[in-house]
C-alpha cells in the first residue's frame, strides 16, 4: 500500500515533468509511462512485510522528499572525468549528469558502423519503433515501474547479429545535486553472434542524498557474449536501488559483476534466464561495507532449459555497524537436466556490530542436475593471523593483508585489466589498514 | 641467548606446561623429544607468541628481553623464528611477497637497509637451492595446494632467508620421506653457526641422525624430565618413551650447566 500523501506527491511530479521526458511525442511511450505510474501508485513501495525486502527497509523513501531530476547546464569538468576514466584503455565512456546524457563529456571511439551505442533518450527520438518492445517489460515492480513512468535516459547498446566491440563501454552515472531522484534506464540488445563489455560506473561527488533508481536489461542472443560490470560508488547519503535483467538464449555467456563500494543503502536486484540451453551465466560480487551502510544483492538464476551452467561468487567484507544481504535464488525447472549450477557466499565481519544475513534459495524441479551452494560467515582466521605475525608482519598490516586477500578472490575474476587495478585501488583506500598493505603487494 | 624458567603455560583451562626450565646458548643445538601430548608443541608455539595460551607461571629471557611480554611479530623481529609443524594455507597472499616483507620487517627493526625487488630475488634464488625447493612455488599463495614436503621445505626456506638468532623446528620431520628430510636436515645444518641457537622439536629419533643435537632433552607431562648429549636420543629410541617415566627425574638445569 501507498501512503496516500506519498502518492499524491509522485503524482503531480509526474504531472509536472511528463511533458518534460524523452519520448513525450511518442504515443506508445507516453501511454507506457502513465500506465506504470498507475501500477506503482497501486501497488506502491514494499515494506519490509513483503518476503523480499525482509531485511531491507525503504521507509525513507516516505520520510525523504526527492524530486525528478532534470536537465540542468553541466557542472562536471573534463578533468573530474579523468579521475573516473580508465586511463590508457581506449574504451567507449558515455557520461550522464544527474540523469542526462552529457555527450560533450562523452567519447564514443570507433565502432563498427551497424553498432548503435548512443543514450536510451536518443534513440526514443531517432528510432522509438526499436525499443518499444523494451521499455513495455520489466514494470512489473514498483521501482521498475516508477523508473519507466520517470525514466529519463540512460545507455543504448544494440549489437546487430554478428558484431563486435572489442574496447570495453565505460558508462559513468555522476549525481551532482541533493534531494534528486535519478531514473537511468539501459538496455542492452545481444543479437546472435556478438561480444561486448559493458562497465556500469555509479559515483556520487559530495555527501548529498539522492536518490538512484537503475535498470539494466540485457537480451543475449544465440552464442552471444556479454561481461556486464557494475561499479558502484555512490555518495555517502545516497540511496542506490538497481534491477538488471538478463534474457539469455542458445548457447549464450552472460557474465555480472557487482562492485559494490559506495551508497549509505544499496539494493541490486540481479538476474538472469536461460530461456534456451546451453548457456552459461557467471555471477561475481564483491561489497565492502562500514559505518552504517547497508548492501542487499538479490539473485536470481532461472534455469528454464537444459544443460545450461551457472557459477555464482559472491564475497562481502562488512565493518562498523554495517548490514549486508545476500539472496541467491536458483530455480531449475522441469525440462531444465544437466543443469550444472553452483553458489557460493563467503562473508567477513570484522566487528561486532556488523551484520549479515545470507540465504541460498534453491528450487529444484529436474532430477538430472548438480546443485551446490555455500555460505558462511566469520572473522580473520587465528592461524592465519599468528603465522604473518610470526614473520614479522605487524598485527595491523596482517589483518589488512588477510582482508584484502578475502575480497580478491573475486577481483581475480574481472577480466577487464585497468577495472581488475582500479578495484585493487579502492580496496586499499577502503579497507581497514588498507594504506599499509600497499608495500606488500 | 634463551633461558625458560619453571614455565607454567595452559590453554582453555588446561595445564599443559608444568614448571619447565631451560638454558640455550649461542652455538647450540637442542633436540625435544617426547611423547604425543607432552607439550613439545606447547613449548614452540608459546615461544613464538601464540596468543591462545595462557602463561601462569615462569619467565622465559631472551637475549635480555622478557619474551613473553613481546609481540609474536616483535619476537620475530628480534630474531626468534618457528617452523610450523602445520604450516597454514593462506589464499591471496602471495608467498614470495610475503618473504620479502618479512625480511624487510626484520631488516628495518635492525636499522638495515631494505631490499628492493632484484636484490631479493637476487637472494631468493640462492637461498631457494638450499631446499630445492620448485621456483613456481614462490610464486604461488603461502603454502597453497603444496604438499607436505613443499610446506616444510617452504618453512625452512624461509628461515634460511630470515636468518634467526634462534630458530625452532616444530615436528618439522614428521610426515617427511627421506630424501625430503635429508633436504631439510641439509637446511638446517647450513645455518648452524656460532652466533645462532636451534631448538629441534622431534617425536623421532631419525632427524637426529641428520642433525646431531648438542643436547637432548626429553619432555614428559610438560616438565623436562632428562636431559643428556645426542646418544640420549639413541637410547630413547631402543627403550621406548615408557623408560623416561619410570627413571629418576633429574634437573634439567643441573645438566645443562
Amino acid at each position: 500500500m501507498i501512503g496516500a500523501q506519498v502518492r499524491d506527491r509522485y503524482l503531480s511530479d509526474f504531472k509536472r515533468v511528463e511533458a518534460t521526458l524523452p519520448g513525450r511525442a511518442v504515443s506508445w511511450m507516453q501511454n507506457t509511462r502513465r500506465q506504470a505510474f498507475e501500477k506503482f501508485a497501486a501497488s506502491g513501495f514494499p515494506t519490509t512485510r513483503d518476503e523480499d525486502w525482509k531485511y531491507t527497509s525503504v521507509a525513507f523513501l516516505g520520510e525523504q522528499e526527492f524530486v525528478p531530476s532534470v536537465a540542468k547546464v553541466c557542472e562536471i569538468t573534463q578533468a573530474q572525468i579523468s579521475t573516473w576514466a580508465f586511463a590508457g584503455s581506449a574504451n567507449h565512456l558515455l557520461v550522464f549528469v544527474d540523469g542526462y546524457y552529457a555527450p560533450g563529456l562523452s567519447k564514443i571511439g570507433a565502432i563498427e558502423k551497424q553498432v548503435l551505442l548512443t543514450s536510451t533518450a536518443d534513440l526514443l527520438v531517432k528510432q522509438p519503433e526499436l525499443l518499444a518492445p523494451l521499455l513495455q517489460r520489466n514494470i512489473d515492480s514498483a521501482f521498475a515501474a516508477l523508473n519507466t513512468a520517470f525514466m529519463t535516459d540512460g545507455m543504448c547498446l544494440y549489437l546487430p547479429a554478428g558484431s563486435i566491440v572489442e574496447d570495453a563501454i565505460h558508462v559513468l552515472y555522476i549525481a551532482t545535486s541533493p534531494s534528486k531522484i535519478y531514473h537511468h534506464r539501459n538496455i542492452i540488445v545481444a543479437e546472435d553472434n556478438t561480444q561486448a563489455t559493458v562497465i556500469e560506473h555509479y559515483v556520487g561527488i559530495n555527501d548529498a542524498v539522492y536518490f538512484n533508481n537503475a535498470i539494466t536489461s540485457v537480451d543475449v542472443g544465440n552464442n552471444a557474449t556479454i561481461e556486464h560490470y557494475k561499479l558502484q560508488q555512490e555518495g555517502v547519503n545516497a540511496f542506490h536501488i538497481a534491477n538488471i535483467s538478463a534474457i539469455q538464449n542458445r548457447d549464450s555467456r552472460f557474465n555480472s559483476h557487482s562492485l559494490a563500494f559506495g551508497s549509505r543503502l544499496a539494493r541490486n536486484d540481479i538476474s538472469t534466464r536461460f530461456q534456451d540451453s546451453g548457456g552459461e551465466c557467471e555471477m561475481n560480487g564483491l561489497y565492502v561495507v562500514g559505518g552504517c551502510q547497508h548492501i542487499d544483492h538479490h539473485t536470481c538464476i532461472d534455469h528454464a532449459k537444459p544443460r545450461c551452467t551457472s557459477r555464482e561468487y559472491y564475497r562481502g567484507v562488512l565493518s562498523g555497524a554495517s548490514r549486508a544481504v545476500f539472496n541467491g535464488k536458483v530455480i531449475v525447472q522441469q525440462d531444465a537436466q544437466k543443469t550444472d549450477a553452483q553458489q557460493a557466499n563467503h562473508n567477513l565481519l570484522l566487528s561486532k556490530d556488523a551484520e549479515i544475513d545470507t540465504k541460498p534459495e534453491l528450487q529444484i524441479y529436474a532430477d538430472d542436475v548438480k546443485c551446490a551452494h555455500g555460505a558462511t560467515i566469520g572473522q580473520l582466521d587465528d592461524d592465519m593471523m599468528f603465522y604473518l605475525r610470526s614473520r614479522g608482519i605487524s598485527n595491523d598490516m596482517a589483518h589488512g593483508l588477510l582482508t584484502y586477500a578475502f575480497a580478491h578472490d573475486i577481483v581475480d575474476r574481472i577480466k577487464f585489466e585497468p577495472l581488475r587495478l582500479r578495484i585493487e585501488q579502492i580496496l586499499m583506500a577502503q579497507l581497514p589498514q588498507g594504506e599499509k598493505i600497499k608495500e606488500l603487494l | 641467548m634463551l633461558s625458560i624458567k619453571n614455565l607454567h603455560a595452559s590453554i582453555e583451562g588446561k595445564e599443559i606446561l608444568r614448571g619447565l626450565s631451560l638454558e640455550v646458548k649461542a652455538g647450540e643445538v637442542h633436540a625435544i623429544m617426547g611423547p604425543n601430548g607432552s607439550g613439545k608443541s606447547t613449548l614452540a608455539q608459546v615461544l613464538a607468541g601464540r596468543e591462545s595460551y595462557e602463561i601462569t607461571g615462569g619467565e622465559v629471557n631472551y637475549r635480555g628481553h622478557n619474551l613473553l611480554e613481546m609481540a609474536p611479530e616483535e619476537r620475530a623481529r628480534e630474531g626468534v623464528f618457528l617452523a610450523f609443524q602445520y604450516p597454514v594455507e593462506i589464499p591471496g597472499v602471495n608467498n614470495v611477497y610475503l618473504l620479502k616483507a618479512a625480511l624487510n620487517a626484520i631488516r628495518k627493526h635492525k636499522g638495515q637497509v631494505e631490499l628492493d625487488a632484484m636484490e631479493f630475488l637476487t637472494l631468493i634464488k640462492e637461498k631457494i637451492k638450499v631446499v630445492k625447493m620448485n621456483e613456481d612455488l614462490l610464486y604461488r599463495a603461502v603454502n597453497q595446494g603444496f604438499s607436505g614436503g613443499e610446506k616444510k621445505r617452504n618453512e625452512i626456506l624461509q628461515m634460511a632467508v630470515l636468518e634467526p638468532a634462534l630458530a625452532i623446528l616444530d615436528e618439522t620431520d614428521s610426515g617427511l620421506d627421506i630424501d625430503a628430510l635429508q633436504i631439510v636436515a641439509g637446511g638446517v645444518n647450513s645455518l648452524r653457526s656460532k652466533e645462532r641457537a636451534i631448538i629441534v622439536v622431534t617425536h623421532y629419533q631419525r632427524l637426529l641422525d641428520y642433525i646431531v643435537p648438542d643436547f637432548v632433552h626429553v619432555l614428559s607431562k610438560g616438565r623436562i624430565v632428562k636431559s643428556g648429549g645426542p646418544e640420549l636420543a639413541l637410547e630413547l629410541e631402543q627403550k621406548g618413551y615408557g623408560w623416561v617415566e619410570t627413571e629418576t627425574r633429574k634437573p634439567a638445569e643441573a645438566l645443562a650447566k
